[in-house]
């Protein structure tokens, strides 16, 4: 809901205020925790969109299938919000920041100053060229997003999904699990493979196959055809399969072009140090933070769940005097089908494969990954458990 | 303090058993919450609350 009062009163409302730009989960946790920390001081939650923070993870599996009604992806009740004593601001996206005198630029020319700002815009579905321009190609990042493809997936279309990565397997899991006639395209010869490398994304694409997803791996897009309405995607071998709907799913890039102008560095995401802080009353959390790891001693930017929460439970310490570095061993988790594929660590490019517990042709096991002879990440395909237990053998890549 | 547990939203992430291993467990086959004590004492407060923010699912309520 918008805030009603006098906009002059926010200009020159620069007592003790924390401003908090992104209103998803990265932004909410930090406000909790700010509250939760004893933080008392005035907080601004500003949102994009206008719906309440809203769970992102749902969305390609229990929305689009309609298991879930979209409200219970709430992420809080509305009581919730008053009880924080959050202002909040939403349906109005952040235009520009002025560091010199500390304000935030909103759409429609409201400025809003701030005396710590913490930045959680997250990021935005990258798109390819010569295929947006038709009705029913979609991209998958908001719950709005997420309820447009839903609607179009209950005509029972041919469905095609470009990028076999997290999100691009998991719709591609959901609407064939409805029963529709699902293609999967990625330019390499796997899915996931950037993810998780050659060995598991084999398993991965066994798993879709047999299911009844049809892959085209190791194969790119070149356009999408058909007059106002997508009806068929060219593929660089030049062949053309019919396609009534198509998902593009090939990434994000962080929504940080509101920060352009402004002195803070970004490099594929707003850098910012262990600390997460981007400059001396700026920080930043989820998806949009690249920041330096100490753990792993290396700069990363993650776009996973979990990372927001921790990420944000981090930034509101430190907003409130801690100097705590942030040195997460990252965790993710990703439901296709039957397959609950979780993981901790990193996962670099050349880290070989183990499996070490169960067995991939029962597709239940653990695999470590192991990098200059250290294990880094660890990996478990529907064996939760024993994946938890096997994430204290992950230690720090040798330097 | 009180904890519900929602077995459907779970996920298996096992975030809740990093942060309290006294409160919660999870199941071996699919990973989802057990709950070990639904009113644990007083002192594991603060664990069970980080176990409540750390879940990815919100698939934990605490009521104080």
């Amino acid at each position: 809901m918008p805030d009603k009062r006098d906009p002059s009163t926010r200009v020159s409302g620069g007592n003790d205020r924390i401003v908090v730009v992104g209103a998803s989960a990265a932004g909410l946790t930090t406000v909790e925790s700010l509250r939760r920390d004893g933080y008392a001081g005035r907080i601004t939650l500003i949102g994009k969109e206008s719906r309440l923070p809203y769970d992102r993870p749902p969305l390609s599996k229990q929305v689009l299938t309609g298991a879930w009604h979209p409200e219970r992806t709430a992420l809080r009740a509305p009581a919730t919000y008053d009880q924080l004593d959050v202002d909040l601001l939403l349906g109005v996206p952040a235009t520009g920041l002025d560091m010199s005198t500390q304000q935030v630029y909103l759409h429609g020319g409201e400025r809003i100053s701030y005396d710590k700002l913490v930045i959680t815009t997250g990021v935005t579905p990258r798109r390819l060229t010569n295929v947006h321009h038709l009705a029913g190609v979609h991209v998958l990042r908001t719950l709005d997003d997420a309820l447009a493809l839903e609607a179009e997936l209950r005509c029972e279309p041919k469905v095609v999904v470009i990028g076999a990565g997290f999100l691009g397997c998991e719709v591609a899991a959901s609407a064939r699990s409805l029963g529709l006639d699902v293609t999967l395209v990625d330019p390499l010869p796997v899915p996931m493979m950037r993810q998780f490398g050659l060995r598991l994304g084999q398993q991965v694409a066994e798993l879709h196959r047999d299911h009844g997803v049809r892959l085209r791996i190791g194969t790119g897009v070149t356009r999408a055809l058909g007059q106002q309405r997508v009806d068929s995607v060219e593929l660089s071998d030049g062949s053309v399969i019919d396609a009534d709907v198509v998902l593009v799913a090939i990434g994000s890039t962080p929504a940080t072009e509101w920060l352009t102008a402004s002195q803070l560095k970004l490099d594929d995401g707003l850098v910012c140090d262990s600390l997460c802080r981007a400059a001396p009353n700026i920080f930043a959390a989820g998806d949009v933070a690249r920041w330096h790891n100490p753990r792993f001693d290396l700069s990363m930017r993650v776009e996973h769940r979990m990372n927001a929460t921790e990420q944000a439970m981090a930034v509101a310490s430190n907003l409130v005097g801690a100097t705590t570095p942030f040195a997460p061993m990252p965790y993710f988790w990703t439901d296709q089908f039957d397959a609950r594929i979780q993981a901790y660590g990193i996962f670099p490019s050349g880290c070989d494969m183990t499996i070490t517990c169960g067995d991939s042709a029962e597709r239940r096991f653990v695999a470590h990954f192991t990098h200059k002879a250290r294990v880094v990440g660890v990996l478990g395909w529907n064996m939760p458990k024993k994946l938890r237990e096997a994430r204290n053998l992950i230690t720090a890549p040798s330097s | 303090m009180r904890i519900d547990i929602d077995v459907d939203q779970c996920v298996g992430a096992g975030q809740c058993v990093l942060a309290a291993a006294q409160v919660f467990d999870q199941r071996d086959d699919d990973g989802i919450v057990v709950l070990l004590q639904d009113e644990p004492h007083s002192e594991l407060r603060e664990a069970v609350r980080q176990a409540a923010l750390l879940c990815p699912t919100n698939a934990i309520r605490v009521h104080e």
